[in-house]
């Protein structure tokens, strides 16, 4: 197996950092002070130039936010997280850039470090990418030739400015500003993030990609994606995230939209690979993330693919609501946590409409002392008559420290409804090493195989040039959780 | 060349090993039959270097190195390969890019090239063709959902692709019909060279009508009571083991 090793090169290169991508960006930042107030708010809105009715929104938001508690029912511990402490806007310096060759060199060598090729040519064939730096997007590719099919593929901010009856329709239309504690949060403060509109009737040509970046010290992000697939359109997009390695843990709340028109096809992939923290369990990101998908028009389809091996703590249920005939809603996911790592992830599948069907594929892999919770609900709202969902939930263990949890919730208002739940849990067996190393392989790549082939289901819905990427992600991210 | 040299082993507080004494020269197979229990298969998990055993006394080398010292996956790098007697089933990887992974795994301990994938899959299907192993072998799964001969036969391929120098057979014969016995027999013989020894461990007499040993050994009671030539495999089949425990 290629990927193999492509994955035992990637560990040799790691030499016990354990985390590639945990370099720091040295770059001249415009930082709002610490801590959340009106008057941030305000500031972020004016630095956007954005139009009153959104810095309204913001505000409501802001308000709905203030009187709103964490929500408790996670299987999460974590110390208090001191809002007022963080940034809530960091941006590099200067004006926006209008073209690539306007981002600051020491942007785009960063981006180079990451494997993110953003200079068009060099792009992987049929890629186009969207990169958010701490709050602000900086460059997006492939722009001239999307707009020739009628896509728009901008940043948020752009979007505000330049398609402000779109976003005004869809903004909060999925997930309202004060659906919960984290997305109120992002309704109020969100600083950039990426657009997607696909018009009526159009297959988007290539796959639509989005990195997002942390660098500043004590500063939250809060991206918010909007992506709007008109009838019979089809886009396929992929985002991936990391960011440096820092002692203290750092916020991330995002927000993701979805909608789907007629026979409309939305595919959402996400490698995500913040900063886990350390082996005894110190910093990293806490993802505490949005994202919901409206099956509005009838035969419309969202599908949502994820790899989580990043974060200290990730919180995240990316859910479909099935409100057209015959909808289709799926989420396959690969979730890893090693070392302390905390996962609490899962999706919401709600069924409105007749003839809707949804599946649910999790894979959750622990290892170290982590815990690995999946928390799904299927809901079967009384007209959805004839709606099928099949879960299939399948933890692996490695060793004898972490813990696998599965929390499924269904809820049935209909007889002709028909709900499967299938759940299995299973350790790497000593069978299973001690067979893979007797033909040669060693006992990194022996975890790296049998951990891949668990996951297998879930890698081969990720766009091509990403299964890869996130079968080297799986083994590093296990790194050291045998013998 | 594997010499074996009042080895004894426990798992526990048993001691199942008591002192063997064995040479397998290169290019000669070497039966090793026994009752139930006589230590057959765990001398085969401590030659290939399984986990769970304890060696208590003596030593083995093979080629003039330690082999007890070394990491399974390097054992498999110095040429032994070991047949099991209940092949593991790896769920979601596909047999080719395991067996693949293990070619080159090997290939690059040893400092050789990588294979490339054409010409590994034109090796692993004519190898699946003289085992007459259905076409879709190489992209099935693992050992799942694999029949106990196709398990058997599975190892062979493994063993047909891995060339090893020392081949542990364990039990290989263990529930195959006559014909795919017949088959898997082959795929020993067709091995069999001047740089392949292997050490055929079998609880009967059958297998050895189609693989024919150079020496047979039996074992009792966790040591080698009695060795001599194929003849004395027909000589246990007709009087079976009794009485040579005592031996």
């Amino acid at each position: 197996m290629v990927a193999v090793t492509e994955t035992l090169q990637t560990i040799n290169q790691l030499a016990g950092t354990g985390y590639k991508f945990g370099f720091e960006t040295d770059i001249e930042m415009d930082v709002a002070p610490k801590g959340l107030n009106e008057k941030i708010i305000r500031l972020i809105s004016e630095k956007k130039r954005e139009p009153d009715w959104l810095l309204e929104w913001r505000l409501k938001s802001y308000r709905a936010w203030l009187s709103m508690e964490e929500p408790a029912w996670a299987r999460i511990v974590h110390p208090k997280i001191e809002y007022q402490e963080l940034h809530y806007y960091a941006a590099p310096k200067g004006p926006a850039p209008k073209s690539l060759a306007d981002v600051d060199p020491e942007l785009l060598n960063m981006y180079d470090k990451l494997g993110i090729p953003l200079n068009e040519r060099a792009a992987l064939a049929g890629v186009a990418i969207d990169a958010v730096f701490d709050s602000v997007s900086v460059a997006t590719t492939f722009r001239e030739s999307l707009a020739k099919v009628g896509v728009i593929f901008c940043s948020m901010s752009e979007a505000v400015r330049e398609h402000p009856e779109l976003v005004r329709r869809f903004l909060g239309s999925v997930v309202p500003a004060g659906d919960n504690y984290y997305a109120a949060l992002n309704s109020a403060v969100f600083s950039d993030g990426s657009f997607v509109f696909v018009p009526r009737g159009v297959r988007c040509p290539m796959e639509l990609s989005t990195y997002f970046r942390i660098n500043a010290r004590n500063t939250g992000q809060f991206e918010r994606t909007l992506i709007i697939a008109e009838e019979g359109a089809s886009v396929s997009y992929l985002e991936g995230c990391t960011a440096p390695m820092r002692d203290e843990n750092q916020l991330h709340a995002a927000v993701v939209e979805l909608v789907a028109l007629d026979e409309a096809s939305i595919k959402y992939s996400t490698v995500q690979n913040w900063y886990p923290g350390d082996a005894q369990g110190n910093g990293g990101i806490y993802n505490f993330v949005t994202k919901r998908g409206a099956c509005r028009g009838r035969k419309s389809k969202i599908s949502w693919t994820q790899v989580e091996t990043g974060s200290a703590i990730t919180w995240k249920y990316p859910s479909c609501i099935l409100q057209g005939e015959g909808a289709v809603g799926e989420f396959y996911s690969v979730a890893v946590t090693n070392h302390f790592q905390q996962a609490d992830t899962g999706t919401k599948m709600i069924h409105l409409a007749p003839n809707t069907t949804s599946t649910i594929l999790s894979k959750g892999i622990s290892a170290g002392r982590s815990s690995n919770t999946y928390r799904g609900l299927v809901r079967i709202m009384p007209r959805a008559a004839n709606a099928r969902n099949f879960t299939q939930c399948d933890s692996l263990l490695i060793g004898n420290h972490c813990g696998a949890h599965t929390v499924p919730y269904i809820e049935s208002r209909n007889q002709s409804s028909k709900i499967e739940h299938e759940a299995t849990t299973s350790k790497i067996s000593d069978d299973q090493l001690f067979y893979c190393r007797s033909r040669g392989l060693s006992e990194e790549d022996s975890v790296g195989l049998i951990v891949n082939g668990f996951c297998r289901d879930v890698l081969k819905e990720l766009p091509m040039e990403f299964a890869v990427e996130a079968q080297k992600l799986l083994a590093v991210s296990l790194e050291g959780s045998v013998g | 060349m594997l010499e074996i040299k009042g080895l004894r082993a426990s798992v526990g507080a048993k001691e199942i090993l008591t002192g063997i004494d064995l040479t397998v020269p290169d290019g000669e197979i070497h039966a090793v039959m026994g009752p139930n229990g006589a230590g057959k298969s765990t001398l085969s998990y401590i030659l290939s270097g399984r986990d769970g055993y304890e060696v208590t006394g003596g030593a083995v080398s093979f080629d003039g190195a330690d082999l007890l010292v070394m990491a399974p996956e390097a054992r498999a790098a110095a040429g032994i390969f070991l047949a099991f007697q209940y092949p593991i089933e790896l769920p979601g990887v596909g047999n080719a890019n395991f067996i693949r992974t293990a070619v080159n795994a090997v290939r690059r301990a040893r400092g050789e090239t990588e294979m490339d994938t054409v010409t590994f899959l034109k090796e692993a299907r004519n190898a699946v063709k003289a085992l007459a192993m259905p076409d879709d072998m190489l992209k099935r799964n693992v050992n799942v959902g694999f029949s106990g001969g196709e398990k058997k036969r599975n190892e062979i391929l493994q063993m047909t692709l891995l060339k090893p120098k020392l081949a542990l057979l364990d039990e290989t014969d263990s529930g195959l019909d006559i014909d795919a016995l017949r088959i898997v027999a082959g795929g020993v013989n067709a091995a069999r060279g001047p740089k392949f020894s292997a050490l055929v461990i079998t609880h009967y007499q059958r297998l050895l009508d189609y693989i024919t040993p150079d020496r047979v050994h039996v074992l009792a009671a966790g040591r080698i009571v009695r060795s001599g030539g194929p003849e004395l495999a027909v000589e246990l089949e007709q009087h079976g083991y009794g009485g040579l425990e005592a031996a």
